[in-house]
């Protein structure tokens, strides 16, 4: 297993995940694929940590999963409250914020 | 000359225009209140003026140095400029303040008549009153700042009363005319002030002419020419007298006290009382000279060719102050004669606009001379006072004309060569034509065959419009013998203009006098046949020589001013408005709606879908990375 491996795995998660962004309407799916973007990221910062041998990547990747945690909670509180109003959790549908 | 402060009851000149302005003070902010009495008040402040000028003269001419100044307030303090507000009394202004009260008084007696039937004739008065102290202050004023508030004064007085009847169309177009001709004049008379404080950084008489001496000779032509222009416009000269004629839409007796007395020779006094500035500069002078010899040509031949009476009173008016004009353009020689035509024109002047007013009031305003004829028979007073005026203004001995007009005449051929053969035989040239355009009137209005129009019953005017006509014509009588023989206007002005020299005369005055009387007798000889011999058409003829039509347009002064000025002028703000239209507004509009047209179209792009912000996010992260890579990379 060597360092390309874990990076090529991390691409491809975060690849999926952006895809998964634009592509599904789903707010429920978007959340989720922003998380898999951002645990592609984590793997990432914490391969780079091992293979240099210090710890700062790996302490970022903590920051990473605090912050990631906290928007969870204020992301799936939005996405509540928008279903509750328009019977719907497409993005599509919450577009009233335009020109 | 010295200048002192006056003294006694000179100290109380400013009297004289208090008077008045208080009497248009009055009935002005009085209202209605004061209409049953207004005419007598407006009427009194004058002839309270008159009586207070008389005993100022007498006063005067008791001084050892008759130049007295009467010190008021600061008019204006600011840096350098500092302006007093003060009067100067002399015999120059003396001799001003008599004429202006004098047919002043007589004239408001006259209004009292002819105004009785008309509903504003509070305001008409009230508006005289103002001429009146208006006029005042410009002889009195004692420096250029005060003659300038007097010079508006009255130019403001002759727009008000030109637009008394100012639901007359005619009448407000021609008040508006005169305004704005004033004003290019007006534009001359105010640059000239501005220089003299520039370069002397004084305006009152005194400071001015004691050091326009030291001033370089261009600069001094600059103020005489400056100076000519206001004169002309105000007193109707060549090339500003086309404002005059028309200012005839204004009840007779202004045409009488403003546009043919008083008013009108403001130019002759404001060069008159400049003779400082222009003994220094022969070039405005030669100037001057030229304006009135030109002037009063053009006078006299559009006055040939007019029917309404008044124009061509008013057309005589601008004549004769051509002959003024040309006198006090001959400098020291033509001043008093020149003023002494001045006074002798007041008289019959006056009292020739006073007769056609009555013979006006008794044709219900008719001024066509074509439908007159007869009326000697039905009017012996206005005949007998108007013919008086018409032998005075042609110069017949002994009548005022024949005194006045001549010694211009003298004086302008004593001048020699070639010069003086031109002025003086312009000024021949003139009175021969005078007497032409005077005789047709005499024998359009008074003689031959009533050509009345239907109910017209001509009747002799009330005794308050005639008794100040008989006074008028007493003057035209006696005003040039007394002025020039008996007590010599030489004598009363010599303190002014200084000592006169004896002329050394090219032809015998005699001479002189005999030639112009015998061309001014061809002139009526002449009328007599074109006019008197004939039946005159009721209407004008129409197929009439070129030279008929160019003096029946006056020489085609308004075609000239019209494509000259006006419509240049209006091709200029026509496209000084279309350059502010699409130049300056079309730079800053143009610019507002390219903003706001591309803010709205970039607008568009926020389509409110997550998805296409998220887009943009990546795309714009990929874009980041790619520079990065690339920097790093190369």
């Amino acid at each position: 297993m060597t360092l390309t491996h874990y990076l090529v795995l991390a691409a491809i998660l975060f690849t999926i995940g952006a895809v998964g962004v634009l592509v599904r309407r789903n707010a429920i799916v978007v959340f989720m694929c922003v998380e898999l973007m951002l645990n592609s990221v984590n793997l990432t910062l914490v391969t780079f940590a091992r293979s240099t041998g210090t710890i700062d990547g790996q302490i970022m990747a903590f920051f990473v999963m605090v912050v990631a945690a906290a928007e969870v909670v204020i992301g799936l509180a939005i996405i509540m409250s928008i279903y509750r109003t328009r019977r719907s959790a497409s993005v599509d549908d919450a577009n009233l914020l335009k020109y | 000359m010295e200048t002192l402060p006056a003294e006694g009851l000179l100290a109380s000149s400013w009297l004289l225009i208090a008077l008045p302005l208080v009497g248009a003070a009055v009935l002005l902010l009085g209202g209605r209140r004061t209409d049953r009495w207004g005419h007598l008040l407006g009427t009194a402040t004058v002839v309270a003026a008159f009586v207070l000028g008389l005993l100022y003269t007498f006063e005067l001419s008791g001084l050892q140095e008759p130049r007295v100044s009467v010190d008021l307030f600061t008019f204006i303090s600011s840096g350098d400029l500092d302006v007093r507000a003060g009067l100067l009394y002399d015999p120059l202004s003396a001799a001003f303040v008599l004429l202006i009260t004098g047919v002043g008084s007589l004239i408001h007696v006259y209004s009292i008549g002819y105004m009785a039937h008309d509903p504003a004739r509070r305001r008409f008065f009230a508006y005289l009153n103002l001429f009146v102290a208006a006029m005042l202050l410009l002889v009195l004023g004692n420096s250029f700042v005060a003659l300038y508030v007097g010079w508006e004064g009255v130019g403001l007085a002759s727009y008000l009363l030109i637009a008394f009847w100012y639901t007359r169309p005619a009448a407000a177009t021609a008040a508006k005319k005169a305004f704005i001709m004033n004003r290019v004049g007006d534009v001359g008379l105010a640059l000239a002030i501005f220089l003299m404080f520039a370069q002397l950084g004084t305006t009152d008489y005194d400071g001015v002419f004691g050091e326009i001496g030291t001033l370089a000779g261009g600069t001094v032509t600059a103020i005489g020419l400056l100076l000519l222009l206001g004169a002309c416009g105000k007193s109707g000269q060549f090339p500003l007298q086309a404002w005059l004629p028309d200012a005839m839409e204004g009840p007779t007796p202004v045409s009488a006290l403003i546009h043919a007395a008083t008013m009108v020779t403001a130019g002759v006094y404001l060069i008159a009382r400049c003779a400082p500035i222009y003994d220094e500069t022969p070039t405005a002078r030669t100037v001057v000279l030229a304006v009135g010899a030109l002037t009063l040509l053009i006078g006299a031949i559009a006055g040939c060719a007019y029917d309404d009476i008044k124009k061509v009173l008013a057309y005589s008016t601008v004549s004769q102050i051509g002959y003024m004009f040309l006198a006090v353009g001959l400098g020291p020689a033509g001043y008093v004669a020149g003023l002494a035509h001045l006074y002798a024109h007041g008289f019959f002047k006056a009292g020739l606009f006073l007769g056609a007013g009555s013979v006006m009031h008794a044709m219900n305003d008719q001024v066509d001379m074509r439908r007159y004829g007869g009326l000697w028979k039905k009017m012996p007073i206005t005949f007998a006072t108007f013919g008086l005026g018409y032998l005075a203004l042609i110069g017949i001995f002994p009548l005022a004309g024949y005194w006045t007009k001549d010694a211009i005449i003298e004086a302008a051929v004593d001048l020699g060569d070639v010069w003086g053969w031109v002025l003086g035989g312009a000024g021949i040239l003139g009175a021969g034509l005078t007497a032409f355009y005077m005789t047709r009137l005499m024998l359009m209005t008074f003689f031959g065959r009533p050509r009345w129009e239907e109910g017209v019953h001509p009747h002799e005017s009330p005794s308050v419009m005639t008794v100040p006509m008989i006074v008028l014509a007493v003057g035209s009588v006696a005003s040039g013998f007394l002025l020039v023989s008996l007590f010599p206007l030489t004598d009363w002005m010599e303190p002014v203009f200084g000592e006169p020299e004896e002329p050394a005369h090219v032809i015998a005055p005699l001479t002189v006098a005999l030639i112009v009387t015998a061309v001014s007798l061809v002139g009526v000889l002449l009328a007599w046949l074109f006019v008197g011999r004939r039946e005159v058409p009721v209407t004008a003829p129409v197929r009439v020589s070129p030279v008929t039509r160019a003096a029946r347009n006056a020489l085609y002064a308004d075609t000239i001013n019209e494509s000259l000025f006006m419509r240049p002028g209006q091709w200029l703000t026509r496209a000084l408005v279309f350059f502010d239209n699409r130049g300056v507004d079309g730079a800053v509009n143009g610019m507002a709606a390219a903003l706001g047209g591309s803010s709205s179209r970039l607008g568009r792009t926020q389509t409110g879908f997550v998805r296409t912000y998220a887009l943009g996010m990546l795309g714009g992260a990929v874009l980041v990375a790619g520079a990065l890579l690339a920097v790093t990379a190369g």
